[in-house]
């Protein structure tokens, strides 16, 4: 078996030093708005109470964090020992994906103060989507933690620790495929209660499928898009084989969305609506079209195994479940009372985009410091084996 | 006597047509001749006029040929005649003797009986076509009339007679304006206004029950100085002095605004003042300027809404004498726009030029660096297909 | 004016049967649509609740000033305005952190007839409906909107609330607001004046309204009270009660006589939408033309939520029978791979 190494290098390069910038940046704004008030650096209103720090940070940015979630289904579920080289740097992407959503709930939180009382029994109610996905997601953060406990301990040779946890790793897994399964689901079944506030060519029943899919989809997605991106940045062998099989169950997945998607679509006669001259229509055509072209770029067999190819779909597959959150989240959403207008401010668009950097950062941190990429060395031996 | 030239404002150019006017105190009803010009730029004022034509006025009312008066009451409770009889500056009475020639007046007219019918006869006949006719108290119809007679003849045959004649009519009194309380439902005597009888030219109408006596007086001597009547609502009446609702001049309008009613007599907030609505004041929807000039010259808030009783909404067709005097009022002023917020209103922050343009610049950095990074994946080859293999060779470190 | 529950339910239906087979293979317990429904709730034995008709409105705005008093609000100042109105004026545009009651007007051309759909204009009133099944009940996780178990009056407790502002996102009628301006701010709603109730008397817009155009009373009552007014013809002579029906609470108001000008559009407002509201409204000019949410299905989305929710989630054994075969699988296969 491969056995993940720390990559080492320089850790002063210029994209850290410009992630790192962006994150401070964003640290700044944040601290500015827990003292001036949201109003104060958001254009979030009541009519468009959640903006990108909710569309973006959280339900993109844990779509992301499914890596962990993907890889894990196919090596612990399926079986899959040929998947489990990914599932560090995996487990890496859901733990910043998770962490840093967790992190925007809070800077989001209107009264940010009184966060514990989520996790008070008496306050709980259990009929709220919210408690259940909020719950989960701050279970699962902890059970990434412990998922991705092994790279730390082994670093600091903490052996007997580790072999600790692995004895009860099983029942850690077993909640890691259990839990995003129900909140990713769930941020899908948040937006059902909006009823005739989100626009048919979004609102249905099948939105927890859709949601759990499509977040399934963009964790592959992630897995194949960070990959190809470590390997080229870090000038590592690209491992094509593995990540090409991915990309099989990828297209075997994103079939099963689109047939859910179009088939609910047209069951509702909800099509008609995506003829209108308007933005909802244009946001739903790209949302399809983004969503439908990683069928015809990994569609061929060759084409899985072509690095270009492979990160082409990768990209456009990431950028589709993008536009569909963002859809469903804010450009589908029509609400009550009146004309409301909604864009995020300069301040909104730099704090998610100084929480993805800082997920840059730490990702550059945590593979140059921690044994989570496979080892190359070893990677070549495995090859003439 | 010392000359009083300056008190009034820009009446110098006209005061010396007047003359010395107090050779001729006589003539002015016992007034001297400073009051005189004042109660001249009150009428002025009351008309909306600017006080320089108080002189003007003033010429007019002392102009040598008295302008003769005819006044025919109908059914009448004589009410309109008194409040004529109160007013203080001046002693009305005076003026209507001395500036008109008041020639029949069944309740002030000094001669009765055939006296009286022939003075009437002569002064129709002598003024044919230059004199006023005034009317109070609403006109029978029914049975011919039968209702109201006077020295024999019902007041409809007096009132289409009279009118033939007259270089203008005024209707007094909210019975002459549009019938008023004997008009009011059952209506037995078929009592219409003045003006249903009387449909080949216009006829003023001054209501009220009473009517504001300044009103009448301001519209008489606007017809005696310019020769032509005062502008007219749709309904006939004097737009100085019904152009606006009482609602809109009201002293208790900001409690309505507050929304502070007072809802039965005697309680807190009437005894607070107030506002009446809830009591069925008909303000919103009567048109009169009673606010704005009171009644008897006693000062501020001598008005039904100032003693604490709602209007009635007696100077308005349909709602005096026929809406229950507690019944709400149908507000006329509320119509929009007045400030409400429309059902659908514009809020939130759209998008701003600069949020566009940096969100565009990270999603065309984001596809850009994707498009970058597929090109450059391009020169790598594909993956042989097959079992696992060694991945490409590791460029150079 | 709404959709039945049965032609939602058949549209959902069809629309699962399309998608069946990926449900199948995706491995998600979503049974059909129809077994997904949680059942509606009922309205509770005394719940209270306002009627407020439009035609008899004067549009005085009296009610949003007393709700202010009686709620302690600060002038809404439009923001428009803030540069000349130093809070002088109140001048809300919508239901608002600061305005929990507003008079809102419909115009149409030339606006000469209250209450006529053409070249005419209307009034309506918003505030909370406490719905009979609210969604933002449903959606608050640490349950800080409530429904009083008796009068079925919805209110917020600030106390424990996190300020994820789903209530805001998910009310159809968007009534909470919360206050973004202030860095500690909160959630405002309507709560029906329950503390002036609780000293026998009335809510702050029903006290002074001169009309009664807003009634106060018994959710029933107030329906039976609408009924009567739908057989209203414009030109008959109608009482119209103040305050309270039946004189509670703080004893009887005077009613008053009126002409009856308006034709009703005869639907009461809230008795069936979206699983009815225990506030009621009467309107001369159509619903959706006031900009009330009327082609909607006669249930609250929170039971197809909940539906889903509970089929998922019913006492938590799905999960755990999930996780026992997770667990026997991840207890082999961890094995097997480390």
């Amino acid at each position: 078996m491969l056995a993940p190494r720390p990559l080492g290098g320089r850790i002063i390069t210029p994209t850290f030093v410009i992630a790192s910038t962006l994150a401070l940046i964003a640290a700044a704004i944040v601290l500015y708005r827990l003292v001036f008030g949201l109003a104060a650096v958001t254009n979030l209103s009541d009519g468009y109470p959640w903006g990108i720090w909710i569309v973006a940070d959280v339900m993109i940015g844990s779509a992301f964090g499914c890596a962990g979630y993907a890889v894990a289904i196919l090596v612990y579920l399926f079986n899959r020992g040929e998947y489990h080289p990914l599932i560090r740097p995996a487990l890496l992407a859901s733990l910043f994906g998770y962490g840093l959503a967790g992190l925007a709930v809070i800077v989001d939180l209107g009264r940010w103060w009184q966060f514990y009382a989520m996790f008070v029994p008496w306050y709980m109610n259990p009929s709220s989507v919210m408690l259940e996905t909020a719950l989960c997601i701050a279970v699962y953060a902890m059970i990434i933690c412990l998922e991705f406990a092994p790279a730390v301990l082994e670093r600091f040779g903490l052996n007997r620790l580790n072999a600790r946890l692995k004895r009860v790793m099983f029942a850690i897994v077993a909640l890691g495929l259990l839990l995003p399964t129900m909140h990713q689901s769930s941020l899908g079944t948040i937006l059902v209660i909006l009823g005739h506030k989100l626009s048919p060519l979004w609102q249905t029943e099948w939105l927890p499928l859709l949601y759990l899919l499509s977040a399934l989809l963009m964790g592959l997605g992630i897995v194949v898009f960070e990959a190809m991106i470590s390997a080229s940045g870090f000038r590592r062998p690209f491992e094509v084989e593995i990540l090409g099989k991915l990309a099989g169950v990828t297209v075997v997945l994103l079939a099963a969305f689109l047939v859910v998607r179009i088939g609910d679509l047209a069951a509702r006669g909800a099509f008609s609506l995506a003829f209108r001259p308007d933005v909802r229509s244009l946001m739903f055509w790209i949302e399809l079209s983004l969503m439908s072209a990683p069928l015809v770029i990994l569609g061929p067999p060759a084409n899985r195994r072509r690095p270009q190819t492979l990160f082409l779909g990768a990209f456009v597959l990431l950028l589709g479940g993008i536009v569909y959150r963002v859809n469903s989240y804010l450009v589908g959403l029509t609400p009550a009372t009146g004309n409301w207008h909604y864009f995020p401010t300069l301040a909104e668009i730099m704090v998610t985009l100084g929480l993805f950097s800082l997920e840059v950062v730490l990702f550059l941190l945590f593979v140059k410091l921690l044994p989570i990429l496979p080892a190359r060395h070893k990677a070549e031996e495995a090859g003439r084996t | 006597m010392p000359d009083d030239h300056g008190t009034i404002a820009g009446a110098e150019a006209g005061v010396a047509e007047l003359g010395d006017l107090d050779g001729y105190r006589r003539s002015l009803g016992g007034m001297r001749r400073r009051d005189f010009l004042r109660f001249c730029t009150g009428v002025a004022a009351t008309l909306g006029l600017s006080p320089g034509l108080g002189v003007r006025i003033a010429n007019a009312a002392v102009a040598a040929a008295r302008p003769t008066v005819i006044w025919l009451s109908g059914q009448a409770c004589t009410g309109c005649t008194e409040t004529l009889l109160r007013t203080q500056h001046p002693s009305l009475e005076s003026l209507i003797l001395d500036q008109i020639s008041l020639d029949y007046s069944e309740t002030l007219m000094a001669g009765a009986g055939h006296q009286a019918e022939n003075w009437k006869a002569a002064a129709l006949k002598q003024n044919w076509g230059k004199y006023l006719l005034v009317t109070d108290g609403a006109i029978p119809t029914k049975d011919g009339g039968i209702y109201c007679k006077i020295g024999g003849k019902t007041i409809l045959e007096s009132v289409t007679e009279a009118a033939k004649g007259a270089a203008a009519v005024v209707a007094v009194g909210s019975c002459a304006s549009w019938g008023g309380v004997p008009s009011s439902s059952p209506n037995p005597t078929g009592a219409v206004a003045t003006n249903k009888i009387i449909t080949d030219r216009p006829v003023v109408n001054i209501p009220g029950c009473p009517p504001n006596p300044y009103n009448f007086l301001a519209t008489v001597l606007h017809f005696v100085t310019f020769g032509k009547l005062p502008e007219l609502d749709d309904k006939g009446r004097p737009k100085f002095a019904f152009g606006r609702l009482i609602h809109e001049n009201c002293e208790r309008r900001p409690h309505f605004d507050a929304g502070r009613f007072a809802i039965e007599f005697g309680d807190y907030g009437h005894r607070q003042g107030y506002c009446l609505y809830k009591l069925g004041c008909k303000g919103p929807e009567t048109y009169a300027n009673c606010p704005a000039i009171g009644f008897n010259d006693v000062g501020q808030g001598n008005w039904p809404i100032g003693t604490g009783h709602p209007c009635v909404g007696c100077t308005e067709e349909g709602v005096g004498f026929s809406k229950g005097i507690h019944e709400l009022a149908t507000l006329q002023s509320v119509a929009p726009p007045l400030g409400y917020p429309g059902v659908v209103e514009d809020k939130g922050q759209g998008v701003t030029p600069v949020a566009a343009a940096t969100l565009a610049g990270i999603a065309g950095a984001v596809v850009g660096a994707g498009a970058v990074m597929t090109s450059r994946l391009g020169h790598h080859p594909p993956h042989p297909p097959g079992p696992p293999q060694t991945p490409s060779p590791p460029p150079a470190e | 004016m709404s959709v039945s529950r049965r032609d939602f339910l058949r549209k959902a239906v069809e629309g699962g049967a399309a998608a069946a087979a990926a449900v199948a293979s995706g491995g998600v317990p979503e049974a059909e649509a129809a077994g997904l429904q949680r059942p509606p709730r009922t309205l509770p034995p005394d719940a209270v609740g306002l009627l407020y008709d439009g035609t008899l409105c004067i549009g005085c705005k009296a009610c949003v000033k007393a709700c202010k008093d009686a709620n302690g609000m600060p002038p809404d100042i439009h923001a428009d305005q803030r540069g000349w109105n130093q809070g002088t004026w109140d001048s809300p545009q919508d239901l608002s952190a600061k305005t929990l009651n507003i008079i809102k007007l419909y115009t149409d051309g030339t606006m000469a007839v209250k209450d006529r759909e053409t070249d005419g204009y209307a009034f309506s009133k918003r505030q909370c409906q406490h719905c009979t099944d609210p969604s933002c009940i449903s959606a608050c996780p640490v349950s800080a909107m409530t429904k009083d178990p008796s009068t079925g009056i919805v209110s917020h407790h600030p106390d424990r609330c996190i300020g994820c502002r789903y209530c805001v996102l998910s009310c159809p009628f968007g009534v909470p607001k919360f206050d973004f301006e202030d860095p500690f701010g909160r959630i405002h709603k309507c709560q029906l004046c329950n503390h002036r109730l609780a000293e026998n008397k009335l809510p702050g817009c029903v006290d002074v309204c001169p009309t009664g155009a807003t009634l106060f009373g018994r959710t029933a009552d107030l329906e039976r009270e609408a009924e009567r007014r739908l057989t209203l013809k414009p030109g008959d002579r109608a009482v119209f009660p103040r305050g309270g029906l039946g004189g509670t609470p703080g004893g009887a108001r005077p009613s008053h006589e009126k002409v009856v000008a308006a034709e009703y559009q005869q639907h009461i407002y809230g008795k069936s939408e979206l699983g009815g509201t225990q506030c009621l409204m009467l309107s001369g000019v159509p619903f959706d033309k006031l900009n009330l949410p009327t082609n909607v299905p006669d249930y609250g989305y929170p039971t197809l939520t909940e539906g889903i929710q509970g089929a998922v989630y019913q006492s938590m054994v799905t999960p755990v029978v999930v996780l026992g075969g997770l667990l026997a699988i991840a207890h082999r296969n961890v094995k097997g791979s480390d």
